[in-house]
This record gives structure tokens, sequence and C-alpha cells, in this order.
């Protein structure tokens, strides 16, 4: 996928623009929240689970290497093949040689993020290959040849009368009087329009929430069963999962699974937290011949040991986005790459650049309502604020604004000298301003009152009236 | 008072450089609730700003020459008090990782032990329970940020608010939600910021109060600043005015429309 | 270099030394005896308490719960569930024992299909290792005499699971698997169904019967 970050701002205002857009980010903005707040209110021990679970990505992240190696041996104990993929492309190449092998004409997939990360069904289209997305967000942006606006909730930006035109756009074959007013009816479409697929399909590929060193098990969560099908009735499943999802055992896991789904959709518990371990068993009825793990670095290994270490933690659960603000003003596409909201502003820079994505840890007030709601207590805006850092020591910042900064640090380093500025321009700003008391425009202040009147100064500046105060003071002490 | 009654706490103001520029009421009202709460006041003059602008634009040399400036201030008071919870979080919370693994560190964290934000010093360190004040009418109240989740500012002005005579507190719905100024922010990413105060002001006329009140003035030039855009009538002032008795000043932006 | 190689590569020299022996103390201390974690206080209830709680959190998730005197009465459960659902008299499962040892014979005109699901099955039967009160959870073991398909299939979902199977958290189901399993060692799939299938994925409302069974039936066995 192509990296439109660059665009921020540009995608942004279009954001705003968009009525349609600002309908369906209205319905988000309240749903996921309220839902959280209630399931994390019925828990009583959820902010202790929040430091245990955080723990326990801590440890595992201390001891990666020795885990994944203990995970690839139980892999390959129950039967399981482990691929290695440094980058995309090599995971790319690796689920295409698997699916050539197995003859795969089509495949159904399970909602991945991961999958977005690496692009995999443009190139497996390019290859001859049709991919099927299966889970139902995933499935309407597939078919609108878009890319999802939110990890847990792919079309998310989507009202159900654009679901509805392209369903009729697109099932043909149905009666073209049918009722699609309601959700249900989408939903019940795209059911039965998927269910063959399932059948047809000669791989299924899937993400993992979790991966078990002690079991060399992966997890999936869900809560339609389209992951369940996909990879259960195909004769290959692969797993595409990127190196920071393992944790060491199955409590570990449990401990996890507690706060994720809490934090992403209010959830207890999701409604199929299914766990695989290896292919089809001798006797068994059902399940796949080939169980494949490809196990993606992209980046995680350089963010290692860093400062942005801690974002390995984050377990995609969605919560800092529906908790922010500047998410719930553009929507997740503004973003223009894979991960949207707080989490994709930290972890984008690091897989993209962040002379591409340099806007995203920009565009944020550090209002802190994420770290406040991560299941994992990722410091989201403090690793903002380092990518900040990182562009000001390059020069990335444009150059009025590292003038301007430079200038108020100028005088911000020297007090005496910015006593006698603020003491000489503030009471001529707060005569400009007259009786009024605000500005509806100012030279150089554009960007504040384009949208809002600036408040005038009161009179003098605080630090002359009580100078006066303390003067004032002396004299009567004096007398 | 909680702590030693028999000496008189030596508070050092943090004015922060908007109320120093824009809103000194704020600055005396400040100064005043601290005063009737038996604390002695001072107002060092080499301060300036506590660095925010320098530190989340990425310039950490500048943040942290601004820092070491401003411990050095300051480090002789009993209290360091800012009517900010923002400008407070900085100083308390941001300076010592700005100086840590340097010659400053253990007198950044000594620092930081004294720093507090107006409304949590009042109640929290002062045992500060109520005040002599006066509002006829109706208010509401906007947690800021990181007055909210750097310092847990949240009931303290609210037990306050509820001593004064004739005031009414409408809560508003969302009010822990982000107003979009976020310093440099909002003039970065103008469209953006507008979009939040929008939703924030919707909230606030949805209160039905009169009068809206926080405590960072960052925050108040910004709401103030999108009322008086949309011709609202409702008036904007910091809690610490209303608190001290002190809301005869016009109000942040003026009064009318 | 292999890419496992280079990318395990990597993450020694990001968290320490192949070498490091405390290092690899820990995971094996961790792998060895898995900690427990923090479980909440909600699932430590006994008895009737955390009977009750299960069929509270499931129905909580839209689950329909009813209670049987005993295994003799879940065939009757079952042709009652078809019946009040105007469901034909059909059901699908696996080879499951505990299922096969019922009487399911004495049910006039129920057909009863054995094996994999297939896409004309309407509904399925399956028997629960184990519950979990805390969240209404039931656990599925895939296996011989279990297949998945039954499970995701069916528009229907019949799951029986015998109250003493039913815990209070899901560690102590895992450390049961363990024993049954032996350490490490688990079989292919455990399902872990809570409600039935479900998307939100249109505006944000919550519509059961996505993908998987539109409806989800326990039938908990006390004694």
């Amino acid at each position: 996928m192509e990296v439109e970050s660059p665009k921020f701002k540009e995608k942004a205002r279009r954001a705003i623009a968009d009525e349609q857009l600002q309908r369906a980010m209205g319905k988000a903005r309240i749903g996921f929240v309220g839902k959280r707040k209630k399931a994390v209110e019925a828990l009583p021990e959820f902010e202790e689970l929040r430091s245990s679970a955080r723990a326990i990505k801590d440890h595992t992240l201390a001891h990666l290497d020795l885990y994944l190696e203990a995970y690839e041996r139980k892999v390959i104990a129950s039967g399981g093949q482990v691929h290695w993929a440094e980058t995309a492309e090599d995971a790319r190449r690796a689920v295409l040689a698997i699916c050539r092998a197995a003859g795969a004409r089509t495949v159904t997939k399970g909602k991945s993020m991961i999958t977005e990360e690496i692009a995999l069904n443009d190139f497996l289209e390019e290859e001859g290959i049709q991919p099927v997305e299966t889970d139902l967000g995933e499935y309407i942006i597939q078919l609108r040849g878009e890319h999802p606006s939110h990890i847990i909730g792919p079309a998310l930006h989507l009202n159900k009368e654009q679901v509805e035109e392209d369903f009729r756009r697109v099932h043909t074959a149905l009666p073209a009087g049918r009722d699609l007013s309601q959700p249900e009816s989408l939903l019940g479409e795209a059911r039965e329009i998927l269910r063959p697929q399932y059948f047809a399909a000669d791989v299924g590929i899937t993400g993992a929430n979790f991966l078990i060193a002690e079991t060399g098990t992966s997890i999936i969560v869900t809560n339609e069963g389209n992951g369940d099908l996909t990879q259960t009735l195909p004769r290959v499943h692969i797993v595409v999962a990127s190196i920071e999802k393992i944790v060491p055992t199955l409590e570990d896991a449990s401990q996890l699974l507690r706060v994720l789904a809490r934090s992403a959709t209010g959830q207890d518990m999701s409604v199929y937290t299914t766990l695989s371990t290896g292919p089809r068993r001798p006797g068994d009825p059902d399940g796949p011949e080939e169980y494949h793990v490809i196990l993606l670095d992209n980046g995680r290994s350089s963010m290692l040991g860093t400062e942005f270490h801690e974002m390995l933690r984050c377990i995609r659960c969605g919560a800092c986005m529906n908790h922010c603000p500047v998410y719930h003003a553009v929507g997740g596409h503004a973003y223009g790459w894979v991960y949207p909201g707080p989490m994709g502003a930290v972890l984008t820079p690091s897989l993209v650049g962040v002379d591409k994505a340099g806007h995203l840890p920009n565009a944020s007030t550090f209002c802190g309502r994420c770290e406040s709601v991560c299941p994992m207590q990722i410091p989201l805006p403090r690793m903002m604020r380092h990518w900040r850092e990182r562009e000001f020591e390059r020069g990335l910042n444009p150059a009025t604004q590292r003038f301007g900064l430079g200038l108020w640090a100028f005088f911000a380093r020297r007090p005496r000298l910015y006593r006698l500025a603020t003491a000489l321009t503030i009471p001529v700003l707060a005569g400009l301003a007259g009786s009024r008391g605000r500005f509806r425009s100012l030279p150089l202040a554009g960007g504040w009152t384009r949208h809002r009147d600036l408040p005038a100064p009161e009179t003098r500046t605080f630090m002359q009236q009580w100078r006066d105060r303390e003067t004032r003071k002396q004299e009567r002490s004096a007398a | 008072m909680k702590e030693d009654t028999k000496k008189t706490p030596r508070v050092g103001l943090f004015v922060t450089c908007l109320v120093d520029l824009f809103r000194p009421t704020v600055g005396f009202a400040a100064v005043k609730l601290m005063e009737e709460a038996g604390c002695t006041v001072e107002v060092p003059m080499a301060q300036t700003c506590c660095g925010q602008p320098a530190y989340n634009s990425g310039d950490r040399e500048d943040a942290a020459a601004i820092a070491r400036q401003t411990i050095e201030a300051f480090e002789e008071y009993d209290y360091v008090v800012a009517p900010s919870g923002s400008c407070a979080g900085m100083l308390k919370k941001h300076y010592p990782s700005l100086l840590k693994a340097t010659s400053w560190e253990e007198r950044a964290d000594a620092f930081s032990g004294k720093v507090h934000e107006l409304m949590s010093f009042l109640v929290d360190v002062l045992g500060v329970t109520s005040v002599h004040a006066r509002h006829e009418g109706s208010v509401t109240y906007h947690d800021s940020c990181s007055g909210l989740r750097e310092l847990n500012v949240q009931k303290q002005p609210r037990q306050l608010l509820a001593t004064v005579e004739g005031l009414e507190l409408k809560e508003m719905p969302n009010a822990d939600v982000c107003c979009g100024f976020g310093g440099t922010f909002c003039v970065k990413y103008p469209d953006i910021s507008n979009k939040i105060v929008e939703e924030k002001t919707a909230s606030i006329a949805a209160s039905g109060a009169e009068t809206l009140l926080a405590g960072d003035l960052g925050c108040l030039m910004n709401m103030a600043g999108k009322l008086h855009r949309q011709g609202s009538g409702i008036k904007v002032r910091h809690v610490a005015e209303v608190l001290a008795g002190m809301d005869d000043a016009p109000a942040i932006g003026g009064g009318g429309r | 270099m292999s890419a496992r190689e280079a990318i395990l590569g990597k993450l020694r020299g990001a968290v320490g030394g192949a070498g490091d022996q405390t290092r690899r103390e820990a995971v094996e201390k961790r792998l060895g005896k898995p900690p427990r974690g923090l479980i909440p206080a909600r699932g430590q209830v006994e008895g009737e308490e955390r009977l009750a709680l299960f069929c509270r959190m499931a129905e909580a998730v839209v689950a329909t719960v009813e209670r049987v005197g005993s295994a003799d009465d879940v065939p009757g459960a079952v042709t009652h569930y078809l019946r009040s659902k105007n469901l034909a008299p059909s059901v699908r499962m696996g080879d499951d024992r505990r299922l096969k040892r019922m009487d399911w014979a004495a049910q006039k005109s129920l057909e009863v299909k054995h094996g994999r699901a297939h896409r004309e099955d309407e509904v399925g039967v399956s028997h629960a290792f184990a519950g979990v009160a805390e969240t209404g959870t039931v656990a599925l073991l895939s296996g011989k005499e279990n297949p998945t398909t039954v499970n995701f299939l069916p528009d229907h979902h019949i799951i029986v699971v015998n109250a003493k199977d039913i815990a209070g958290d899901l560690e102590t189901v895992i450390s049961r698997m363990r024993r049954k399993f032996g350490k490490g060692e688990m079989p292919r799939l455990l399902n872990l169904i809570t409600g039935p299938s479900r998307s939100g994925d249109i505006e944000q409302t919550m519509l059961l019967g996505a993908h998987g069974p539109r409806a989800l039936h326990l039938i908990v066995v006390d004694g």
C-alpha cells in the first residue's frame, strides 16, 4: 500500500468536510468509549490487570529471541512449519510459495492487520490468486477497493447506505428488488455470499492475536466466526504474525485476553477465542492438512531497545484511536497508511520512516487519553514526542516553524529581555483590541484566527502589575 | 492546614506565560486564594515560560535550558504553584525526565516534589475545603487534559466550586475530552483543532450553563475564541477567578457578543 | 545468513547476548512453571453460586441456557429446543463418547448424524470440555471424536456442559488441559466460545449470526 501520510493535512481537511464520514465518526465517538467504560467498571481488578499485562510483555520482549526459538520448536513438533521473514516482501513471497505449492486459485482471509501491512491482497491478485476477505468489515472495504480505517472496525467510516450501494453494485445475481435497508439484511447477504467461498478456497490465511511459546499455539480472537471457517475448511492454513505477538505461556495469554476485548469492544471476552496448534491430526475428521506460520520482523527488531521499544507491547485493541479526539475528527484514512490513531502515529514512522510519516506524531494535542486507556500502558504521547525530537534533530520541520521556535526560545531563555519585550508589546496589543477584548484577525496569527477569535491581553503584563504592587507594599512599609 | 501550622509556607508562583501576557487577573486570583489560605506568595522575576513549546516541538536543548533556569529561580521555595495543569505538569513530570542523567537530575527531582497545580495545592496540600466567594449563575467545568491525566485534578475544583454562594454547577457531556488546543498543535493543524473545539463548544452549550470554567488559560482562550466566533453569549473564566471572587473583571475575550 | 538467523541476531543484539545464562534460565523457569497471574475475584465462587454466575454471564452475551438434572435428560432437551425454534428434527454431532452414551434413539423421529458438519446442517451438538463462570465461556477441544466444523457451520449450536466441569476462571481450565494432554501439549484446537456469532461492522450495531451460529444454546448437566 502506498504511503500517503505526507498528504495528512490535505486528507484531514477533506475528511472534516466529508459529511458522510463525519456522521459515521459521530457514532464511533460515542459507541466504543461507553462500551469500554462499562466493561472496565464492571471489573475491579482492571487497572491491576493492565500492569500485569504490561509486565508480561516487558518480560517477553526482554527475552524475545529465546521465546521465538521455543515457539518454533513447538510448532515444528506439532507438525507445523515456520517461515521467517525479515521484510514485507519476504513474507509475501513465503505466502505465495505456499499457495503455489497448494495449487491455490482462491484464498479466504480472516481479518488481519499484518496482511494489510504487507499489502498481501494486491500482491496475490497480481500473481493470479484471488484473496477473499471474510470479516464483514474487511469484505465491505475490499468491495470498495479501500483500506481499513480502524484496526478493529475496518468499515467504521461507512454508513449502511453506502454498504447497500456496494452490495447492489457487486451482488448482481441477486434480485434487484430485495430489501437491504437494515444492517441485518446486509449482514445476512454477506453471510450467504461468503459461505461457499470458505468451501471453495484452497488456502485460508489468518493473522494471530498471540503466539504461545510454551505450546507452539497461535490464537485468533473474533466475533464473527469467519476466522474459524477460514482456517478450518481449506486444506492449508497460513498464519501471518509479527514477532512481537509472542507470549510465554497459556496463562500469560489468558491475562492479556482479559484486557484485550474489554479495551477493544467492551466485551468481557470476544465470541471466539481460538487456540490452534499444528495441522489436522491422525483421525481428525476436519481441519487443515498443512499449518504454516510466517514470522515477520518488518522493522520490529529495529525498535527493540530504542525509545520506541514499548510500542512493541501493543496488542492492537484500538482503544487509543477510540478515545482520540484527532482520530475522531479525521477518521482513519487521513493517516495515510495501515495503522491510524495514536498507535499509528508511533508505529508508522518506525515502519515507513519519519520523513514520510512526520505529520502523524505531530498531529496530537498530547491530551493523553490514549495512554490512559491503553491496556498495555504504552506511553504513546511520550513516543510521539520522541519522533518530534528525531525530526528536530534532523531538521525536518518547516523553516518558518524552526525560525519561530528559535525566536521564541531566544527570549524565553533570557528573562530580562523577555520582560522588556513583553512589557512593551502587551499594552500595545491590549490597546489595539480596545474594549472589545478580542481580535477577529491579527497579522501572523492566521492559524489561530482563521477559526476563532483571539482573546486580547487585559492591560499590562502580570509581571508589570506585580512589580507595582510590590513597590507600593514597600513604600507603605517604609512610611 | 494539614502541614506544619507554625511556619507560613513560602510559595513561588509560576505565573505561566499566558497568564502573564493575556490574563493577569488569574495570577492575582491565585495569589489571593493562597494568601487567604495562609501562604506567603512571591513571584520570581527570572521566570518566563515552562518550555513546552520547545519540548513538544522536539527541541530538547532549549527546553532543558529553560527547565534549568526555572529550577534555579524556584528551588528556594517550599512550594511552586502554577494556575495551570499543563505548565505544572511540565514542571513536575517532564523536567525530571528532561534532565535525567545530567548533573541536574537530583535538583530536578527535588524541585518536582515541590510543584503543584493551584487547585490541587489548595485542596490536597493546604487542606482548603471552602472559599468565601459569591457567583450568581450557572457554570460548567472543562477538565483540561494535563491537569486531569498527569496530576489528577478533577474533584478539587468541583469541591471548591460547590462552596461558592449562588453558583450552580451544570456538568457538560464529555467534560474530560480535549478542547483541541494542544499548544502549537492549534496553529500547526488549525482545521483539526477547529473540528475538536467545535465538538467541545457543542458540549458546553449542551450543559446550558452561563459561564465556562477551566484551569488552563490555553484551553480557555481556545474555547473562548471559538464561542465568540460562533456568537455564543457564554462567558469564559479561569476557575481561580470565580473562587477568589474576582469575577468582576471582563470575561476572557470580553463579555458580550 | 538465513532470515531466521538475521532476525534472531538483531534481537539478541538489542536485548542481550545469546550466551546470557540468566536470560535462558528466566525463560526456562517461566515455561517450566507458568505463573498463574492475577485472577479476578468475580469467578472465585463455589458451587451453586458459580453455576449461577456461569448462566448469568452466558445469558448476558445472548446465549440461552437451560439446566437439566442428568445426562439422560439431554436428548429430550435437544428435541424440545428444536421444536421451540421450529427446526427440522435433525442434528449433527461428532462421535463424542459422552454424547454417544445418551439415549438418542428414544427421541422419536430425531435424526442424529455423526461426523464432521456439512453446509446443509442446521443444528450442531457438541460436548464441552469445560465452562468458565467468569465470562460465561465454554471450552471445546477438537479431536477424532470432536470435529470443529460442528461448532461453526450450523445455524444453531447446542453445547452440553457438565456442571462439575464449570470452573471459576480460564486458568483452572488451562491447568486441567495440561493434566490431560501433558505439559506443553495442546489439542489441535481449543475453541473458547462466548455467545453466538456476531458483528458490529455496520454502523457499530451489534447483530447476531455473522458467519458462525446465529444461536448458541447451552445445556448444563447437573450432578
